[in-house]
């Protein structure tokens, strides 16, 4: 049991080491901040060719070549955010695993909170009318219906 | 029928009419749901210099497009569709349409038998061994084909193999509409 323990812990913490498969040991950076940096944006830029890997990940000669200007761009001392962008003029927004938040993306950002809220809102009303109809039932007796009751009840009676 | 009924029933049918549309671009239309709209249309074509396939004497750079309207087509003798679109791109050099080519992550012996073998539609090649430049032109995929104006702007681009139906219906309208 405690080996089995020991396995387990051991994954877990081997795991996160494990995923750079793709990442070629001539194009890391000497410099590990700048490597680090280079990670980051990388995990964040899609591989076109295969289109659901990272560049990070993937194997291509594209995604290679991309991996390779990235280190070249922060190493010439552009920022996270300039390196990005010179990737994206040139591939456009789909190149972002992440899309980004702007006018034409409201919608897939914010659409599954507002369906949440409007079906929310549909069971609420949906509950208010019910109790709503269930307490109406229970209304005293107008003067008229407790006349009736009485027959009938007197009418039972003999 | 009160109103709010009808809400599941109209949101059921804006979805159908909604994946129906595509669906129905994919079958008949003919588009591929892997095309990546590029960044690039309408934008000035990249700025950059290449030089020639090694043992050629050609070389292709952003001068090489001005006061024309001419195809740039990213190739390589690796790349198996471009050999299936070849015979197009012959077919338009002989009607005189302005050809260059990109040859990309090629080796030098390669690319030259693959133009001694099938034949060379290209005004002017340049070797594009690490890929760089074919990044300032956004391309992802083999081959790759973009219609240029005369001032120098993309206008157009075809992801894969040229096939009879894009020459007809897409590069030979365009072609003529930019006055070729």
């Amino acid at each position: 049991m405690r080996l089995l323990v020991a396995a387990l812990a051991a994954c877990l913490v081997l795991a996160p080491l494990a995923g750079s498969r793709a990442v070629e040991p001539s194009e890391i950076l000497d410099d590990p901040a700048l490597e680090a940096r280079a990670r980051d944006i990388s995990k964040g830029l899609r591989c076109l060719v295969c289109q659901n890997q990272s560049i990070d990940d993937s194997n291509a000669d594209l995604a290679r070549d991309l991996r390779v200007l990235v280190r070249e761009r922060l190493t010439a001392g552009e920022s996270n955010r300039q390196v990005i962008a010179f990737v994206t003029v040139r591939y456009g927004d789909y190149v972002l695993l992440e899309p980004p938040l702007k006018p034409t993306t409201y919608l897939l950002w914010f659409g599954p909170a507002a369906i949440l809220l409007a079906g929310g809102a549909a069971v609420i009303m949906f509950l208010r009318r019910r109790t709503r109809l269930a307490m109406s039932g229970s209304a005293p007796l107008s003067d008229d219906e407790r006349r009736r009751i009485e027959r009938l009840l007197d009418d039972d009676v003999h | 029928m009160r109103l709010s009924y009808m809400l599941p029933v109209a949101a059921f049918v804006g979805l159908a009419a909604v994946f129906g549309f595509y669906l129905y671009q994919v079958s008949a239309g003919g588009k591929n749901i892997r095309d990546i709209p590029s960044a690039l249309i309408d934008k000035p074509a990249p700025e950059f210099s290449l030089a020639p396939i090694e043992g050629r004497n050609d070389g292709f750079a952003t001068s090489d497009l001005a006061g024309k309207v001419s195809l740039v087509n990213v190739f390589a003798s690796w790349c198996l569709p471009c050999r299936v679109e070849h015979p197009i791109l012959m077919r338009l050099a002989d009607e005189g349409v302005p050809i260059f080519g990109i040859n990309i992550r090629d080796k030098p012996e390669d690319a030259r038998r693959f133009l001694d073998q099938l034949g060379n539609p290209y005004r002017r090649i340049g070797a594009d061994n690490n890929g760089r430049v074919s990044i300032d032109w956004g391309v992802y995929g083999y081959p790759e084909t973009f219609i240029v104006d005369r001032g120098g702007r993309i206008r157009y681009k075809k992801i894969g193999p040229i096939m009879p139906r894009d020459l007809d219906e897409k590069i030979r309208p365009i072609l003529e509409r930019l006055g070729s």
